[in-house]
């Protein structure tokens, strides 16, 4: 579905991303983790076409995207959220969710249905009416992906759908990412929240410093000792293998 | 969950109050045959009408232009030329001076959103780019330079002249009744629905397909179509335009004025805000013989209305109807 | 050509320029400290012009002697208008403040046109027609002492922003607001400070505009073009931006008089503004966007 070939996106003197690699396979629910400052977001922004690329290619089913412009990698079938949510505020929930409809239905009405039976699928049914702006952050983080959704995608690309959610909202949050699965629709993830990374992910890629340091099944990736490196500091391994 | 119903699908088209509009506007110079207020509604249909050009490039898509005045300018010279030096019927100066504005909505809207030009940085820019039409029909012998272009005199309907004046306001009547059902189009199509997303967020709009910039050069293209039309108006209406008067900063502001104040985005925006300062500036003249005081309340105004009421006047009637998109809501919950 | 036409014509350029960097001096400063593009900058230069022409038919006092009296009063004009306007609106929109600038210029504008009616009027001095050689050209006295002057206060308002404490305020608002707010710096009232500085400028600008030029309520709507190009071109923010920008745009106007006659002359300072905002956008010496 989507290979990343040793993708380096570098910012003045920065290298936020350096020859990153991955591969998404159709179907999958995958994750992208790393500390703080790693380059995860950049790494999406390259993938999905808002920042160019310095070095490295990335190919969506089977077509080489690098270079191409947002918009058209998006009516391809890969669509990202944002970190922070970008509603359109002064639109309703319904109208936000008929922009996404749109790409694939140019009738109004077509696509005024198919946003409603997006939005119920997300379980937002019920506020249709109310102006994005006036939503909480649960609210806007579901909305963000029920827009995505709406432009029937063949790859999300969620971007820390979990941040700021309390315990129950992050567990209705993952039942509906594998519902979006089970729709048919391949996932990559970026989260914190371990939680949700355990219980979703088939897969995990690590970034730190803008490399990948690691990949594998979870309970792999999790135990390694470059990985507990990453996140607690040089020799926090020692620390943990001895705890 | 149940399938709404077939009829909260339709985003609804308030027809009763078109059409009472529209009644109303019919009837005006019927009920008030004098000159003056002939004129007066002459006026306030030609302000709403390039208000609405405006506001579907600003108000709708969200694309602030400070020089709209250069579409109306090239418009009025297209039709004035193509009268006057090139001999056609004067009719024709509407689809002369509709291509005349389009194409240099064109051109600058290509060149500047090619650059990423957006907000504050595109108003100045078009301000310049007015700026330069003005100065060059100020210098150039096809437009008569400083001393302008006059329209003879000649009253007769063949002629877009009318022996009663009732007929130039039939003219603007129909315009602005099409820039009306424009924006209602916009309102319902997935072209305004994109042009909206524009506006409320590029990115966000980016990531869900949108191709940016085709949509904006789309609308800046209608959008100085209507406004050159309002241009050829103009000129056939007073008979008499030169480089001040038709790329003036002035039209630009009373654009954006009637359209902000009114209501930036909506449909009756530029009208609502058109009637008020059409009455505000006919009271301040009656009442007090002073001139440009009507001037100094817009400024005021538009200082008020963008803190206080950043919607607009149509902000004050909104809150009584329940909104269409909270009935769907209502029906689909059941 | 003849080259001391050419001569002629630079000179008149850079002297004409060297005000239109205090005007854009101003403008640069309120937009690097408080974000705010003010559209209002030219209608206020135009104030505060009439108020130097009424200072001295009414009270005979001398434009370059009121400098002493417009400037305090233009800075304390600002900081209110701080205070009890713009202040309550900096954390709009950049296209709201845009608006509301609007609005208040237009506001002004009229406002002069309901008190002063639309003429123009110069003032004259008793060395208006003094000229003063200057190589190959006669520049008239007053060109002179305003270029001199307004340099001066460029210089000064440089050495207020790098060497003094209130300076360094300053420059720590316009870098970083919150992590000036906490260092203790009251950001407010630094906004207001720079808000006054910036219309003291014009207020010095007006003293120094009068003598060589005239005023008319519309005039405003000339200035801020000009001062929009000088600050675009030499870079939002920048001082240095402020002082070649307006060089630069002073030089094209005494050119393109020349070159393209009286009309045409002045299409090249918007010409300038639209090659730059569409070609390098953050100007000479801007931080890119």
């Amino acid at each position: 579905m989507l290979r990343v070939e040793g993708l380096t996106k570098i910012f003045g003197g920065l290298r936020a991303v350096d020859g990153a690699s991955l591969n998404v396979d159709q179907g999958q629910i995958v994750a992208l983790i790393g500390p703080n400052g790693a380059g995860k977001t950049t790494l999406f922004a390259s993938i999905a076409g808002f920042h160019s690329i310095d070095a490295g290619r990335v190919v969506l089913m089977d077509q080489d995207i690098t270079g191409w412009p947002v918009h058209k990698i998006s009516r391809k079938g890969m669509v990202r959220t944002f970190q922070i949510t970008q509603p359109f505020a002064k639109l309703s929930v319904l109208e936000n969710i008929m922009v996404g409809a749109y790409q694939i239905h140019p009738n109004a009405q077509e696509a005024r249905v198919h946003a409603i039976d997006v939005a119920q699928k997300v379980g937002m049914g019920h506020m249709l009416a109310q102006a994005a702006s006036d939503l909480t952050v649960a609210g806007r983080k579901r909305l963000e992906l029920a827009r995505a959704l709406a432009t029937n995608p063949q790859l999300l690309l969620l971007d820390e759908v979990m941040a700021g959610l309390n315990p129950s909202e992050i567990v209705e949050m993952v039942a509906i990412v594998r519902t979006i699965r089970d729709m048919g629709v391949t996932v990559l993830l970026i989260e914190h929240v371990m939680q949700a990374v355990m219980s979703l992910s088939e897969h995990i890629y690590v970034l730190s410093y803008g490399k990948i340091i690691a990949q594998g099944a979870p309970q792999q990736v999790v135990s390694d000792p470059a990985v507990i490196e990453a996140y607690l500091g040089r020799g926090a391994a020692k620390e943990v293998a001895h705890a | 969950m149940n399938t709404p119903s077939t009829a909260v699908l339709h985003r609804t088209v308030n027809w009763k109050l078109h059409i009472a509009v529209l009644a109303v506007a019919i009837a005006f110079p019927f009920v008030f045959p004098s000159s003056f207020m002939v004129n007066f509604g002459v006026l306030a249909l030609f302000y709403a009408f390039i208000g609405q050009s405006w506001n579907i490039s600003g108000g709708f898509a969200g694309q602030l232009s400070f020089g709209h005045v250069a579409f109306f300018g090239v418009g009025a010279y297209a039709s004035a030329i193509v009268q006057m030096r090139w001999g056609f019927s004067p009719w024709m100066g509407l689809p002369a001076s509709a291509i005349a504005g389009a194409v240099v909505g064109l051109i600058i809207a290509v060149l500047s959103f090619r650059a990423g030009l957006k907000g504050s940085y595109f108003a100045l820019i078009t301000l310049a780019f007015a700026e330069v039409l003005r100065i060059l029909s100020n210098s150039v012998d096809l437009t008569g330079g400083g001393l302008g272009m006059l329209i003879p005199l000649k009253r007769s309907a063949a002629n877009f002249q009318f022996e009663e004046r009732a007929g130039f306001y039939f003219v603007i009547l129909v315009l602005t009744v099409l820039s009306i059902a424009c924006a209602e189009w916009l309102r319902h199509s997935r072209f305004g629905a994109r042009l909206a997303a524009i506006r409320e967020n590029e990115d966000a709009a980016k990531a869900l397909g949108i191709d940016v910039f085709t949509e904006k050069v789309k609308i800046m293209l209608l959008s100085g179509a209507m406004c050159g039309v309002g241009g050829c108006f103009f000129s056939q209406y007073f008979l008499y335009i030169d480089p001040t008067i038709v790329f003036g900063v002035d039209k630009s502001v009373e654009m954006l004025l009637v359209s902000m104040i009114g209501g930036a985005g909506t449909v009756y925006g530029p009208l609502i805000g058109s009637l008020l300062l059409a009455f505000v500036s006919d009271i301040t003249r009656v009442l007090t013989q002073i001139q440009g005081l009507s001037l100094v309340l817009y400024g005021a105004l538009l200082v008020i209305i963008i803190a206080y009421l950043p919607n607009g006047l149509v902000d004050l009637f909104k809150s009584k109807s329940k909104s269409k998109t909270k009935r769907i809501a209502d029906d689909v919950a059941r | 050509m003849d080259i001391t036409i050419l001569a002629a014509a630079t000179i008149n350029g850079l002297l004409l320029g060297g005000i239109y960097t205090l005007v854009a001096c101003g403008l640069t400063l309120i937009y690097g400290v408080l974000h705010i593009i003010n559209f209002a900058h030219g209608s206020m230069l135009m104030l505060a012009m009439f108020g130097v022409y009424y200072l001295l038919m009414v009270f005979k006092v001398d434009p370059y002697i009121s400098l002493f009296i417009m400037v305090p009063v233009m800075y304390g004009f600002g900081y209110v208008l701080y205070k009890g306007v713009i202040g309550r609106l900096s954390n709009s929109k950049d296209e709201n403040i845009l608006l509301i600038t609007l609005g208040l210029s237009i506001f002004l504008e009229n406002v002069a046109l309901m008190l002063f009616k639309g003429d123009s009027r110069t003032i004259s001095v008793s060395y208006s027609d003094i000229m003063v050689e200057l190589g190959p050209t006669l520049v008239p006295m007053p060109k002179l002492i305003s270029f001199g002057v307004s340099m001066l206060l460029c210089i000064g308002l440089g050495l207020l922003i790098q060497k003094t404490d209130l300076g360094k305020s300053i420059r720590a608002v316009a870098k970083e607001r919150v992590g000036a707010r906490l260092v203790g710096i009251d950001v407010d009232k630094i906004f207001a400070i720079s808000y006054g500085i910036g219309l003291a400028t014009l207020g010095a600008a007006a003293c120094l505009l009068m003598p060589i030029f005239y005023v008319s309520p519309t005039i405003g709507h000339v200035f801020v073009l000009v001062a929009f190009t000088v600050v675009v071109l030499g870079g939002m923010g920048s001082f240095l931006g402020a002082v070649v920008g307006g060089l630069i745009v002073g030089l094209t106007e005494s050119f393109g008089g020349l070159f393209l006659g009286e009309s045409l002359g002045q299409i090249g300072i918007s010409l300038i503004f639209i090659l730059i905002l569409l070609l390098k956008p953050s100007g000479l010496f801007g931080a890119s966007r």
